[in-house]
């Protein structure tokens, strides 16, 4: 009875001892919350060098991004302390920094002597700014993202398709430079047989539930002249959302999905996207740019089989490209807010952002993407700093969520299910953000 | 029983406490033993229930915490029941709600009377059409989607196997006239044994003397099964129409895996749409409201169709 008394007691001491080494050892950890995606991974890789020179270590919690807003939205509404460091949607700055959800960076940033002239423009703005083109701060460029196209060099080098193509549409196979041309490919490729497998013209986001056909339709419909609001007149919407120049944009859209998508590629998104395109489904593919780096390394459809362009041009010869990306935030919640800002800073640095950058993360800071060597670094590094140069992003504001809803359902209402035309879409489009900002009383 | 499990919790405990423990009613102990469940009731489903109440006159939203709440009176269930959308969710709903009842209704009782005959090895294909019902909603909903595939898809194969048309133009999830009959099919399939089990237990509550008695009186089994069978089933076909009617009401987790409300919002269910509005736009009190009109309306049909039950039951 003594005996195991003892060993009960000494049991207990042990579980009680490692658990106090324990917690002091793990007592400054710093959690890091994302989408879990490639560059999550290639982030835990990088972010062992922060906790070789500080001491302090990382854990990650990272959700699938079906599920990455719901999840992070209600863990900040909530006040809740499981992050110390965000990696936001750049969608949320709005509503996190109205609602208090991040830590203002402006004395932090001057205090470290950071500069947001230091990183893309078109990332600050997106990623980090509230309101939007002011010098308030709640983010660091973290992962530049936008929306381009891949497409199967091996298929378009092809010589009879070459000639084939030629002489119907009259100008050389390659990568399209508007719209228009990229129809065009996307119809020639579609239910062709190659290497006796039947293809189709191009993989493009129609998904409904989370983001997928907003980005995918706003895309295209910047280019055809689409504009969120009157420049002049904030919130004013008539004759802007849905212009003439629009509706067209949507219904190029709804065009290219009916001629040219695979079969039953009616919610698509990211994820589709990339199996579409990985098994040799099709021509052309839509998708964010974090993507290239793992479709480069493919085994089947990457490294010289596989190419890169910019979003195409409208008819006007506009040009723009769909904003994706986050920037990273300390969580106003954090009982460990300094250390937090202590990752940001080591974040921030020149060489850390290079060695980001080769990992297969995309760096915002411009000492990295505008060093001479940059374009040359990855097959892709050029076509994604022409990308970055023309992006637009989608509503920042507090209720982005209800906006974003909208979008999706009058879109794919219209091209998915074709209920409607593209003008009704568009005008109910304006109906619905005309209601949203009534409630926020901004209208 | 009940006096000597007082004397019981009496001898363990302080004697000024076991006096009092000792005092106590037979009806006072049943409360103390049920008390726990109440309170727990209470804090999961009826302070949630008034809290929904009062957050449905309001203009609260969950992801603007630090925002003044406004009282909107009744203008949340003024904008609902004037907006289209949520009619046409209304409309899909009472589609899916008909049509997956009347297919497992009448699916459901032909296999219990089947079954019910006892044929050689019914046990066996008792079990196996119970299978679909003890899956997972989640998993039904993956693995049809798989199923329901343009390219790869077995159902696509098959259907065009039988009908000769390309598989890939059998889009049962993209296309609009099918993608609300894929989830009928599904729904149908998983939960036809339900009703068959329900049908079953009625169809083997009927006394054999009856049967037996018609026999004697030289009835016809079509007679039989007009005169007898059927009326004396029909609480239970109608127990069963109920909990299904019920629970298709409010079906989430089968359009959502199969659909998630599209093409457009073809396939959008009066509680995705919920979802959307309370979960994705934040429309707190919004949606609260939306959620009790859903209640008010599911609890006033199950009333009256509960005393119509009755009835037949009492006839």
């Amino acid at each position: 009875m003594k005996s195991s008394l003892k060993l009960a007691l000494g049991l207990a001491s042990a579980i009680t001892a490692s658990t106090a080494v324990s917690n002091v050892a793990h007592a400054e950890d710093l959690t890091l919350c994302w989408a879990a995606w490639d560059p999550a991974n290639a982030l835990v890789e990088l972010s062992k060098d922060f906790t070789k020179e500080t001491g302090i270590g990382m854990k990650f919690e990272f959700v699938p991004w079906t599920n990455y807003a719901d999840r992070f939205l209600n863990e900040l509404n909530s006040h809740g302390k499981l992050c110390d460091l965000i990696i936001g949607d750049s969608q949320w700055i709005g509503g996190a920094a109205e609602n208090g959800h991040y830590v203002k960076l402006n004395d932090f940033f001057d205090k470290e002597k950071i500069s947001m002239d230091d990183f893309v423009p078109a990332t600050v703005v997106g990623y980090s700014e509230w309101p939007k083109n002011t010098p308030n701060y709640w983010a660091l460029p973290a992962m530049g993202d936008v929306v381009g196209w891949t497409y199967r060099k091996d298929w378009f080098s092809k010589p009879e398709l070459q000639k084939e193509f030629k002489e119907k549409y009259g100008w050389d196979l390659g990568p399209p430079a508007t719209f228009d041309q990229l129809k065009q490919i996307a119809e020639f490729f579609q239910k062709r047989q190659i290497d006796g497998k039947t293809v189709y013209g191009a993989s493009i986001y129609t998904e409904r539930g989370s983001e997928g056909i907003t980005m995918g339709a706003m895309d295209v419909l910047y280019s055809y002249g689409f504009q969120y609001e009157n420049p002049k007149k904030p919130y004013e919407m008539e004759g802007f959302v849905n212009s003439p120049d629009a509706v067209k944009g949507l219904e190029f859209y709804k065009a290219l999905y009916d001629c040219c998508t695979p079969p039953g590629a009616s919610n698509s998104y990211m994820g589709e996207g990339v199996d579409a395109f990985k098994s040799g489904q099709v021509a052309m593919h839509m998708n964010f740019a974090f993507t290239w780096p793992g479709l480069q390394k493919d085994e089947n459809v990457g490294g010289d089989k596989i190419g890169y362009f910019v979003n195409p041009k409208g008819p006007g010869g506009a040009q723009f490209a769909q904003l994706g990306g986050q920037g990273i935030s300390v969580v106003s919640y954090s009982d460990k807010q300094e250390s937090a800002l202590k990752y940001v800073k080591w974040f921030a640095n020149k060489d850390v952002q290079a060695k980001w950058w080769s990992l297969g993360g995309y760096s915002c800071l411009n000492a990295v993407v505008k060093d001479p060597k940059f374009p040359a670094s990855q097959p892709y590094a050029q076509a994604f700093l022409d990308s970055m140069a023309i992006v637009k992003d989608f509503w920042a504001e507090p209720s982005y969520a209800p906006l974003l809803q909208a979008s999706q359902k009058r879109f794919h209402d219209y091209v998915v299910a074709g209920q409607g035309s593209a003008k009704d879409a568009l005008d109910g489009l304006v109906k619905d953000w005309t209601q949203v900002f009534q409630d926020d009383g901004k209208m | 029983m009940l006096n000597r499990t007082a004397e019981n919790v009496a001898r363990a405990t302080p004697e000024p406490l076991a006096r009092k423990v000792r005092g106590i009613s037979d009806k006072g102990l049943a409360w103390l033993f049920i008390s726990p469940t109440i309170l727990l009731l209470l804090a999961i489903n009826i302070f949630p229930l008034f809290w929904a109440i009062y957050l449905s006159f309001t203009n609260y939203r969950a992801n603007r915490p630090n925002e003044v709440v406004k009282n909107l009176g009744f203008a949340n269930y003024q904008r609902i029941l004037g907006d289209q959308d949520i009619w046409i969710a209304m409309q899909t709903t009472a589609h899916f709600v008909f049509w997956t009842i009347l297919l497992q209704t009448l699916i459901g009782f032909t296999l219990a009377w089947l079954i019910d005959r006892k044929f050689r090895g019914h046990a066996f294909w008792t079990t196996l059409i119970l299978v679909p019902m003890m899956l997972s909603p989640a998993v039904v909903g993956n693995f049809w989607r798989f199923l329901y595939e343009p390219q790869i898809g077995l159902f696509s194969y098959v259907i065009s196997f039988v009908s000769g048309i390309p598989p890939t133009s059998i889009q049962m999830l993209s296309n609009v006239e099918l993608a609300p009959w894929s989830i009928v099919i599904v729904d149908t399939w998983m939960w036809t044994p339900y009703v068959m089990l329900i049908c079953l237990a009625g169809l083997r509550s009927i006394p054999e003397y009856i049967y037996e008695a018609a026999e004697v009186d030289r009835a016809s089994n079509w007679r039989q099964f007009w005169s007898i069978t059927l009326p004396m089933a029909l609480p239970f076909i109608m127990l069963a129409v109920l909990f299904r009617g019920i629970e298709n009401f409010k079906m989430f987790d089968m359009v959502n895996l199969l659909t998630g409300g599209g093409p457009g919002s073809t396939t959008e269910v009066a509680s995705i749409t919920l979802k959307r509005q309370a979960f994705e736009s934040w429309r707190t009190g919004y949606s609260s409201a939306f959620a009790i009109i859903l209640f008010v309306a599911v609890f006033g049909l199950a009333n009256i169709y509960v005393k119509a039950l009755n009835k037949v039951k009492q006839r």
